[in-house]
Order: C-alpha cells, then structure tokens, then sequence
C-alpha cells in the first residue's frame, strides 16, 4: 500500500468517527463546538502519530504477552507530554478540553490503531496510517461541531450566524450528539453506496 | 521482518520496565522543561484577571487572604481575597476568587469590589457549564449586557428575575445564573468578614 493510500483509507475507507465507530466519548462528549471538536480530534491526531511510530518501532523487541502493557505505558506518556505542553503553551485549549485530553488514554482509536496496524507495520506506515486515521477523526469531529454548533448555539467556530431564537438547544445537549452522529452516518453511507 | 522475542519472563519484565523507564524519564524531562511555563501561565491568568476585574492597570496585590465559611448548609467554602492597592499604597478594594456548584461542574469566579463593596467586574476563572448557554456567564452579566451586575452591591443580596429579584438570568441557563449569583453573594460576604488591616497586623482570617 502507498503511503498517499495509507492516508486516503484513514479518512474514508476506514475513517474512525463513521466507519469504524471508535472512541465515541470524546466524539460525543468535546463535540459541542466546532472549535473544541477541531482541537480534540487534533489533539488525538498528535498523540496517534506519535505512539503509532513508537510502538512500529518497539514491534520487535516487544513480547506478545506483555505488548498491551507496553502499548499503555508509550500511550500513556505521550497523552501526558501533550497535557503538559498544552497547559504550558495553549492554555486557551486547555480551558476547553482540560478534563479530556487525559482521557485520550483510553481512546478506542489509539489502542486500536496500536493493534491493528503499528504492531504489524513498518514505522513509517505506521506514522502515515497516524497521520490518514488523525485526519479522519479529526475531520468527523470538526464536521460533527459544526452540525452541533450551527443547530444549537446558531454560530460557526464561534461566529454568530443566527440570532439567538432560532437556537435549538437538544442539539448542545447530549442526546443531541447521538441524533447528529446517527444521521452524519446516514448521509456517510448515502454518499459511499 | 525480524523474528519476534519470546514471551519468557525474563524477556517480559525486561522489556516492560525497560519500556517504563524510559517513557518515565523522556516524562520526567518534559515536566521539567513545562513546569515554569505553566506555573507562568497561571500566575498571568490570575493577574490578568485581577486587573480586568479591579478595572485598573496599575494595582498591586498588597495581600492574599485565604478566608474559609461555612454556607447554610454547613459545607465549607474557601474564598481567596486579594487586597489591592494602587502604587501610592491607597485601598483599591479586593478581588475575591469564589467558588460554586453550577449545572456543569465548580463554577470559579473571580469577583473585583471596592473598598465599599460595590462590584467592579468579574471574570470566570474556571466553569464547565453548556457552551452557548451556560457558558455565556462570562459576557451575559458584564457592563451593559442584558444581566448587568456592575456597580451593584451585594449588600442586598443578588438574585435572578424568576427568584424575585433584579438580575435577568441567561436565557435557558437558569441553574448557571443562580449559581453564578450565589458566588457573587458569597464572595460579598467573605470580603466583608476581613477585617480591613494592614499587611503587618498579619490578620489572615478569623475563621
């Protein structure tokens, strides 16, 4: 597979927001803006590069039985080292997702990743399949937001496009999350038929 | 492709305290070269935010007082009262950092009075309420906006239009409007607790 293939699957043949439906958390949880899904999802997509290519690396050396562990401890670390330098460098991020970034830990999309394809995959592969399932997560985030936003605060990235009546709350909410996801992948399926 | 190690407990705790070693040492490194960024950004937060809510550039924080009350239902409350005075030493008021339940998560808010206790401004410093509703507290209640509280005193305790009294809450935030309120009313009365001294009387607080 090329590296521009590589890519290319991670945004849609296996984007993972609407095709392999992993980390739906913070998917449902940080997308209540355009603005807070857009970091999230980028904030994901640099943690994924990062451990994808660690652990590529470590495949070799690493024993079967104890690969899980070892995958935590890289990821674990690296969620960490982006908490430290978002608090020191964007402290505007860290206001929106302070409570989520250490959660990325535990995201489906990263573990799943680890597994399905670093483990099996030389480091560079790896480091594009980062980057295409990165691209992907973060593009069904900000699409997400953007839906959300526009129907429940009637603004885009924080510009107000309709005045404050015509605002439908459940779309913040979280029920409204499901109800944009579930119909996002409608139209996703539509579109790929 | 090179042969993978077998999984011998030899080669498994090997490699994974190897592995945590040294991801806790590249952490250890990164934590070293962040910590005084951070500890920056949060002292330049706090004195940005002061001066935004004191309304006045040249203010120095002559005294930090951690104050702690009990509310009406005995749960502790721990307010932080800065007293700020201009360069020539003269009383300016304080800036009260209080703290409350909202709809989201605590609600910080950091209130400014002046020696009178008459409201200055204020700013969130930390909330987890609805953005678009909720999260609209930060502008909702400023000079000239629909839930103005500048220049009002909380002698006469500040409540919401729907509770009786004269404040506009957010629209469909509520629970975030009497939160925030009540954080304003609390910060109030543990300004008004310190007695005013000066720095060298050393009168913390008398809880």
């Amino acid at each position: 597979m090329s590296y521009f293939n590589i890519i290319r699957n991670g945004i849609i043949n296996e984007n993972p927001t609407f095709v392999l439906m992993l980390g739906m958390c913070p998917t449902l949880a940080t997308t209540t803006s355009a603005m807070n899904g857009m970091s999230m999802g980028l904030a994901t997509m640099a943690v994924l590069i990062c451990t994808n290519f660690v652990i590529s690396c470590l495949k070799t050396i690493t024993p079967d039985k104890v690969r899980i562990p070892v995958f935590i401890v890289v990821i674990a670390a690296f969620v960490t080292i982006l908490q430290m330098v978002i608090k020191a460098f964007l402290p505007d991020v860290d206001k929106a997702l302070g409570l989520f970034i250490p959660l990325i830990v535990v995201n489906c999309v990263i573990l799943g990743r680890a597994e399905a394809f670093a483990a099996k995959n030389s480091p560079v592969a790896a480091l594009f399949d980062g980057i295409g399932i990165g691209l992907g997560f973060t593009l069904g985030l900000t699409l997400l937001g953007i839906c959300r936003e526009v129907l429940g605060s009637g603004a885009i990235f924080g510009f107000t496009l309709l005045p404050e009546t015509y605002n439908i709350l459940l779309f913040v909410l979280p029920p409204g999350a499901f109800i944009t996801l579930g119909f996002l992948i409608a139209i996703v399926n539509k579109l790929k038929a | 492709m090179m042969k993978k190690i077998e999984s011998s407990l030899t080669n498994m705790v090997l490699v994974l305290t190897a592995v945590a070693v040294i991801m806790g040492a590249i952490l250890a490194l990164v934590n070293h070269a962040t910590s005084a960024p951070i500890a920056q950004q949060k002292e330049k937060e706090l004195n940005d935010g002061i001066k935004a809510v004191m309304v006045c550039d040249d203010i120095v924080v002559a005294k930090k007082d951690t104050v702690r009350q009990n509310d009406d239902k005995g749960k502790e409350l721990t307010f932080v009262i800065y007293q700020t005075t201009d360069k020539n030493g003269q009383d300016l008021g304080a800036a009260v950092e209080s703290t409350t339940l909202g709809f989201g998560g605590n609600l910080k808010v950091l209130v400014g009075f002046d020696a009178e206790g008459t409201i200055l401004g204020y700013t969130l410093l930390e909330h987890a309420e609805t953005p678009g509703l909720g999260a609209k507290a930060d502008k909702w209640f400023q000079k000239g906006q629909k839930g103005d509280i500048i220049g009002k005193s909380p002698q006469e305790t500040l409540t919401v239009s729907k509770d009786g009294g004269q404040v506009d809450a957010i629209t469909a935030s509520t629970i975030t409007s009497r939160a925030f309120l009540l954080a304003v009313n609390n910060a109030y009365k543990a300004y008004m607790a310190v007695p005013f001294t000066d720095a060298e009387t050393g009168a913390t607080s008398q809880y």
